[in-house]
């Protein structure tokens, strides 16, 4: 039997830009507050879950045409570059470089390589996750 | 303004404890699941929202620190948490769980029905 899906569906429109919202506060506070690559990863992931729930996974394909195994190479090839890179200026590898910057809009702002490394870590997060849950999903 | 932050902080989190106390007094002692659903649902959300408002004051009046993070999860949790209580209920009675015996409308029944019946 077919029900109605129309209160679960728009609230999930509203409360996934919430979650996505958060999960990327928690990625750029990081730093300085609790948080960082790994539960800013999983938030999202849980907001894709949400509207995997909340729709059909052929749906979901269409809004976020994403291949999560490539997303899982691509994070994994930051993190190694950002590791890599140091050796290039002649000091161990994965050591890290930060330095002030005047950016326009933001201000006097830090901008640390430690930031690539996490990005990468979000990107392998994202990409594990939503390969498990969709290749489950699928087999029927 | 040193009286009135912290009777406001307590009567909000006092507040909320009590709801929240309540809703599971509800929880244990209602008939079926979709009365203990309604008391789980609406008097568990207010009672976390006045936590949290009262934690929100606290912290804004006290330490100086406007959290959004707080405000964000009133707003989240009076989002949600009635939607989710929605759901279980529905799907409690898709599934074919039955009303309390004392209990005499059911106007879903005759929706349900009358769609089967258009659907032949």
């Amino acid at each position: 039997m077919r029900t109605n899906d129309i209160i679960f569906q728009t609230v999930t429109r509203v409360a996934v830009f919430l979650i996505v919202l958060y999960s990327l506060n928690l990625f750029f506070a990081g730093h300085y507050t609790p948080g960082g690559g790994f539960i800013a990863g999983l938030m999202t992931a849980a907001a894709i879950v949400l509207l995997l729930l909340a729709y059909d996974i052929k749906t979901v394909v269409k809004i976020l045409p994403i291949n999560y195994i490539s997303m899982v190479g691509i994070g994994l090839l930051l993190a190694v570059g950002t590791s890599v890179s140091a050796i290039l200026f002649g000091k161990p590898f994965l050591t890290h470089a930060y330095d002030y910057f005047q950016l326009p809009l933001l201000g006097k702002q830090t901008l640390h390589t430690a930031v690539a490394f996490d990005t990468g870590v979000y990107l392998v997060v994202v990409g594990v996750t939503l390969t498990i849950i969709q290749t489950i999903g699928e087999s029927e | 303004m040193t009286v009135i932050i912290p009777s406001l902080v307590g009567f909000f989190v006092v507040t909320g404890v009590i709801l929240t106390l309540v809703s599971a007094i509800g929880v244990v002692r209602l008939p079926d699941v979709y009365t203990r659903n309604h008391a789980a649902s609406k008097s568990a959300t207010l009672g976390v929202m006045c936590v949290l408002l009262g934690t929100f004051i606290h912290f804004y009046a006290v330490e100086g620190q406007f959290n959004s993070r707080v405000l964000l999860s009133i707003a989240f949790i009076f989002l949600t948490a009635p939607v989710a209580g929605h759901l279980i209920s529905r799907a409690a009675y898709y599934s074919g769980v039955k009303l309390w015996k004392g209990s005499n409308h059911d106007d879903l029944k005759q929706k349900i029905e009358a769609r089967q019946r258009s659907n032949e």
